[in-house]
């Protein structure tokens, strides 16, 4: 058996470019599944970890308004029966079995009322969060200090901004200890919060994944939550953002939290309810999405590995016919019929092995270039890369197995006696 | 008796017609008895020598080798008689072009089952044999002629066969190389290996102890120097 494989590469080698050819078909076919596969897998992660935030596991109850995210407008007041989310009712949350830590936090989007030295800032928003805030969404103060309790305390005007604002706003001065009026009230900024994991963007909602996946995306600016009321309204309603303890528990923290936070509202109102994200099943469906279209892919490529078979059967039927001295001799010094198909079935898939792997290396490298012109993401499946090449190894024993029969078969008198 | 061939005859069908290759054919070797079979070309030389060697089948007759009733011998089995009891050389000397003269040799031994290093050293040993030890790692179009048949009696001789048997081995070689095959064949023989040698040329047949002659499929012994 080695002997035979030894003597397969040999007897590829001293056919290089005859070879190459016969191989030419698995290869394309290998790489072209390879690199669709790789993209597939390359763009579901990408849309898993953009959507549920990649170890992070966190998701909002938001409230919502007949299905649309509400937003409380300055000038139109709160809903009915809502309040601030109290205290109780975030411990009852992070009783939860599937919750690890939870915040609530208020907004106001593209808010006209912010300004530095007399210039409105548009492309921030504003929230007021509460101490757990940082740690819940996982980010970190990278310059200046965190808030402390005699920030709540005090109702101190101080800011933290994420670093999109602070490049947005302050460029590469330094933030620290700048004011900036929020409804004629100067904050002074104490800090710069940053995401503490590099390429894992905290998305919260299946718009925040687009404006995550867009490079302007907006600044946030954040206020201690005992501020809000100098610069904006008493008992407006909040946000709830919960990190769930795995991905898996998500959908259990969502629910439950949903259920928690909705039995605080007022029994009248019907239009509102606090409603958690389904980033799971919308993740899923983008995935399947993707996965559709590039099924029909791997059929097409599939023809490709199907032609490449038949060029391999019909290349071996040349070699058998080429080689009838050789497989002629060899039964007359003794070789069995199985020995002389063992020799021709390991050739071939000696032969589509190595097609395989060639086709494997280029799918890789292929798949490569497509995230380099396209930027769509792909990652290498280690699993498929191997099945391909132990496919290539069967459709070289089933597209072999003719030819070598063939050979196994034939008289060796005949053999000899041409020439 | 090492071999013994009873009432052989071989037909081939062509078309509607059956044509008589082998008629009669009688013929008994003992061991370590050298025998050469002449005749004219197209006599049934190389059909009766297809038959010795268990590459093919009487159309009727008995067959006897070592003892064994090679006629009721399964495929496998003849493969493997061709294997242990027969080496074979050719007139067209019949090497691998990719291989080297020790990968050559040492073919045989693979189907034997024996392991890479000690085929090595059995091949090895069978070149020093025929003389060709400074060769080892030639290809074959690297070798002369006689050098090339030389080759291929060291693959015949590899596994230490009982018989062996030689196409017309001189049939491509000049009168000089022809010489030195036959010294070896005439060296083996010595050390105990019955030789059948087929040949058309009378000289060649000469260097034999005794000599058959085939003519139109029909069998006869010479007389002359020989014991019969
Ligand atoms: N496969 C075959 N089919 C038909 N006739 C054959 C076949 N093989 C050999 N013959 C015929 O048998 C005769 C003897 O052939 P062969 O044994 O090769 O002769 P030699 O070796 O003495 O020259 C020839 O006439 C040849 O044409
Ligand atoms: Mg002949």
């Amino acid at each position: 058996m080695l002997e035979n494989i030894r003597l397969s590469f040999q007897g590829i080698w001293s056919h290089k470019m005859r070879s190459f050819l016969t191989m030419l078909g698995i290869i394309i076919g290998i790489a072209s599944i390879i690199s669709i596969v790789s993209t597939i897998k390359g763009t579901n992660e990408e849309i898993k970890n953009n959507l549920i935030g990649s170890g992070n596991n966190t998701l909002s109850v938001m409230i919502y308004n007949q299905g649309y995210a509400y937003t409380i407008d300055s000038w139109q007041g709160p809903p009915d029966g809502f309040q601030e989310v109290s205290d109780e009712t975030c411990e009852k949350i992070r009783a939860l079995d599937s919750v690890e830590n939870v915040t609530r936090y208020n907004e106001r989007q593209y808010s006209e009322s912010i300004y530095y030295k007399g210039e409105a800032l548009q492309s921030v928003s504003v929230r007021s969060i509460d101490m757990n805030y940082f740690d819940t969404v996982g980010y970190m103060i990278r310059t200046g200090r965190n808030f402390i309790e005699s920030d709540y305390k005090n109702f101190r005007k101080v800011l933290i901004m994420d670093r999109t604002a602070a490049d947005n706003v302050f460029g590469n001065d330094d933030p620290i200890g700048k004011t900036i009026e929020i409804n004629k009230a100067p904050f002074t900024v104490i800090g710069v919060a940053e995401q503490s994991r590099k390429f894992t963007p905290n998305i919260n909602s299946i718009e925040d994944y687009y404006t995550y996946a867009n490079d302007d995306a907006v600044g946030y600016l954040f206020m201690p939550k005992a501020s809000w009321p100098i610069v904006y309204r008493y008992d407006e309603p909040e946000n709830v953002i919960v990190k769930a303890v795995s991905v898996d528990d998500m959908e259990d923290a969502g629910k439950d939290t949903e259920d928690i936070l909705n039995a605080t509202v007022a029994s009248t109102q019907t239009d509102f309810k606090y409603k958690a994200d389904d980033v799971l099943q919308r993740a899923q469906k983008l995935q399947d999405m993707s996965a559709a279209t590039n099924n029909q892919l791997i059929w097409i490529a599939s023809i490709s590995l199907l032609v490449g078979g038949i060029g391999v059967m019909n290349i071996m039927l040349v070699s058998v016919t080429e080689r009838t001295n050789e497989i002629g001799l060899k039964k007359a010094i003794g070789a069995r019929k199985g020995s002389i198909l063992g020799q021709f079935l390991t050739e071939a898939a000696v032969l589509t092995s190595i097609g395989g792997i060639i086709g494997v290396a280029s799918g890789i490298g292929m798949a490569q270039v497509i995230n380099k012109i396209s930027g769509v993401a792909v990652s290498i499946d280690v699993v498929a890369s191997v099945i391909a090449v132990v496919f290539s190894m069967l459709i070289g024993l089933i597209f072999g197995l003719l030819p070598s029969v063939k050979a196994a078969n034939l008289d060796p008198i005949e053999a000899l006696r041409r020439e | 008796m090492i071999l013994s061939l009873e009432h052989i005859y071989k037909d081939y069908i062509q078309g509607k017609m059956t044509v008589p290759v082998l008629k009669d054919v009688c013929l008994h070797v003992e061991k370590g008895e050298y025998v050469a079979i002449m005749g004219p070309s197209g006599s049934g030389k190389s059909t009766l020598m297809n038959i010795i060697g268990c590459l093919d089948r009487p159309t009727s007759g008995s067959y006897e080798l070592t003892g064994k009733n090679v006629l009721s011998l399964n495929e496998r089995q003849l493969a493997d008689v061709r294997l242990r009891n027969i080496g074979f050389v050719f007139q067209n000397f019949q090497l691998l072009p990719r291989m080297t003269a020790l990968d050559n040799v040492a073919l045989p031994l693979i189907y034997a089952g024996i392991r890479k290093r000690a085929r090595r050293a059995k091949a090895k040993e069978a070149l020093i044999r025929v003389g060709l030890e400074d060769r080892v790692t030639f290809k074959p179009t690297q070798l002369s002629g006689g050098q090339k048949q030389r080759v291929a009696i060291a693959r015949a001789m590899v596994n230490k066969p009982d018989i062996l048997l030689a196409d017309e081995p001189t049939g491509a070689l000049d009168s000089k190389s022809s010489k030195q095959v036959m010294e070896l064949f005439q060296k083996l023989n010595d050390e105990g290996v019955t030789v059948i040698m087929i040949t058309h040329d009378s000289g060649i047949a000469g260097y034999a102890k005794r000599v058959v002659t085939i003519f139109d499929g029909e069998l006869a012994e010479q007389k002359g120097e020989t014991d019969q």
